[in-house]
């Protein structure tokens, strides 16, 4: 691991300017908070800041959950554990408690903030290892996993350049329930909004470029909007093992019904894809339409018509059809009762 | 080994740990301009490696350390606490042996820098039970059901179950699986583990 230097910053303008003054440094710096993904990749050497910036004690801030009349606000230091147990998402959110609670271990959880979790890194296994070529990693050096060991890989938002899929489970609740970042820019100080959905980048020709904050931006809050399709929900994620496993194939589903008849649709999905990944030409499908299992495979046929697979990961085009198939006939039974 | 050979071993491995432990903290004084829980960490030793004074309150005792700033919480608590109970397998969150308790919750302690744990109270295996006192109902239960082979998971997996049990997660089996799958244990003694934190909540509501 390099050195670094270590600062716990007090409040957010302390926070910037030591990452402002980090800037220039070989390595530059970074915020942490839980650190469950950064300090993994700093002993592996994946990640390396010169300057680390601890802001946990901006949780006076940043570390409430509140539900407002039209919308909940999280704060980015929230511990995943936290909104896990928070009994107002558990009863009225159940695809944002689902996604949590499958999501690491209780240990992860319980030092994880909200805001690093979907900033988590992929975890590719040539991204892991230093001694790989891998255009993230190291830019314009190459792709290991093309014609490598992709059994993990994602198959939908990829590039000839990266492959990689992304890790979160939150991520995907997020996005198909049209969630807003709130952050404040390191420079100026300024508040900004802009919607999850704009947060993550597509691989593309740069997949070192993984986000659209500025430098020194740190994420706020997470605002979900209180919108009639959250109360049935649902998250399903098939993994290796039942539990403390990273999805080969998720689905992120919420459903506005009318009787038997869509009234909206939001589909997320999860393990196929490079960045978190709403389906909205499927959405669009069964706006309208009854929920029966012919409605549901035509979605998901419709949700993975872009999908480019490798030879070993061809099986989640299939794999992820039937996840979301299963996602969406089982979040339409849900009985709601409010 | 029989008991008259263990006799003529002058020092046992943990005796070596500790007293290492000892030396290696001694070695490096503690400045008082570097000390402080906010300030920047930039004291260095004479090889020019950065140093961090960072106060931990381990099983409700304090120890200022003087550690590089990379040095992650457990082995912190291993290499300078000299607490050698809490164990590392490994060292990239995939395990749990390494699990402790802050501020009451389970946490990894590879996954953090000790300067990050400055501040916080800090429970190992250790500070379950004073030597000659009752061991906690956790322990015992782990003893009655044969939860464990070898051993080297345990502590861990007994900080996490004793953190599962107050969280209200041990009502089923299911649940107690679901809710310790972040601790693995290689020997597979799974179901005897189950069975110990199911008796212990009994005993723990008690």
């Amino acid at each position: 691991m390099d050195r670094f230097e270590f600062h716990r910053a007090k409040d957010p303008a302390d926070a910037f300017r030591w990452s402002e003054a980090s800037r220039e440094r070989t390595g530059g710096g970074s915020y942490i908070a839980g650190g469950t993904n950064l300090v993994d990749y700093m002993t592996l050497d994946v990640m390396r800041p010169s300057v680390l910036i601890d802001i946990n004690d901006l949780r006076h801030a940043y570390g409430r959950i509140e539900r407002m009349s039209d919308r909940l606000r999280l704060g980015a230091l929230v511990r995943m554990s936290e909104a896990e147990d928070d009994p107002v998402i558990h009863r009225d959110c159940p695809v944002l408690h689902q996604s949590l609670a499958q999501a690491a271990s209780r240990q992860i959880r319980n030092v994880a903030s909200l805001g690093g979790n979907v900033l988590q890194r992929t975890r590719c296994e040539y991204f892991r290892e230093t001694s790989w070529p891998c255009n993230k990693r190291n830019p314009g050096s190459g792709c290991a996993a093309l014609g490598g060991v992709c059994r993990q890989h994602a198959v939908l938002g990829t590039s000839e350049h990266c492959i990689a899929a992304y890790a979160g489970d939150f991520g995907q609740a997020l996005i198909a329930l049209d969630a807003t970042l709130e952050t404040l820019d390191g420079s100026s100080g300024r508040r900004r909004r802009m919607p999850f959905a704009d947060l993550h980048r597509l691989p593309g020709d740069s997949p070192h470029l993984e986000t659209t904050l500025h430098p020194g931006e740190l994420i706020t809050f997470i605002e979900v909007p209180m919108a009639p399709w959250l109360y049935r929900s649902r998250y399903i994620k098939i993994r290796d093992r039942q539990s403390y496993q990273f999805a080969l194939a998720s689905a992120a589903v919420a459903l506005d019904m009318d009787g038997e008849t869509v009234r909206e649709a939001r589909i997320a999905l999860g393990g196929v894809t490079t960045v978190p990944w709403r389906a909205r030409e499927a959405e669009a499908y069964l706006r309208g339409k009854a929920l029966d299992e012919a409605a549901a495979a035509e979605a998901a046929r419709i949700a993975f018509s872009t999908a480019r697979a490798q030879p070993q990961n061809a099986f989640k085009v299939i794999l992820g059809q039937r996840t979301l198939i299963r996602a969406l006939r089982e979040t339409a039974q849900i009985e709601i009762g409010r | 080994m029989s008991s008259g050979d263990a006799d003529t071993v002058a020092v046992t491995r943990r005796d070596f740990l500790r007293s290492a432990a000892a030396s290696s903290a001694a070695a490096w004084p503690v400045s008082a301009a570097s000390t402080g829980t906010s300030g920047p960490v930039r004291a260095s030793d004479p090889a020019g490696n950065l140093r961090a004074t960072v106060a931990l309150r381990i099983n409700e005792q304090d120890h200022v350390l003087s550690v590089d700033p990379r040095t992650t919480l457990l082995d912190a608590i291993r290499d300078h606490a000299g607490l050698t109970g809490t164990k590392k397998g490994c060292g990239h969150g995939q395990c749990g042996a390494c699990t402790v308790h802050m501020d009451g919750l389970r946490v990894l302690s590879c996954l953090m820098f000790a300067t990050m744990a400055e501040g916080r109270q800090i429970t190992t295996i250790e500070g379950l039970c004073h030597p000659g006192e009752t061991v906690h109902p956790m322990q015992q239960s782990f003893i009655d059901c044969d939860a464990f082979q070898c051993g080297y998971c345990t502590p861990g997996q007994i900080m996490s179950a004793i953190a599962c049990v107050r969280e209200g997660h041990a009502s089923s089996d299911e649940q107690i699986r679901e809710y310790m799958s972040g601790n693995l244990c290689r020997c597979a003694a799974y179901p005897n583990i189950v069975a110990a934190i199911r008796q212990a909540a009994r005993d723990m509501e008690r």
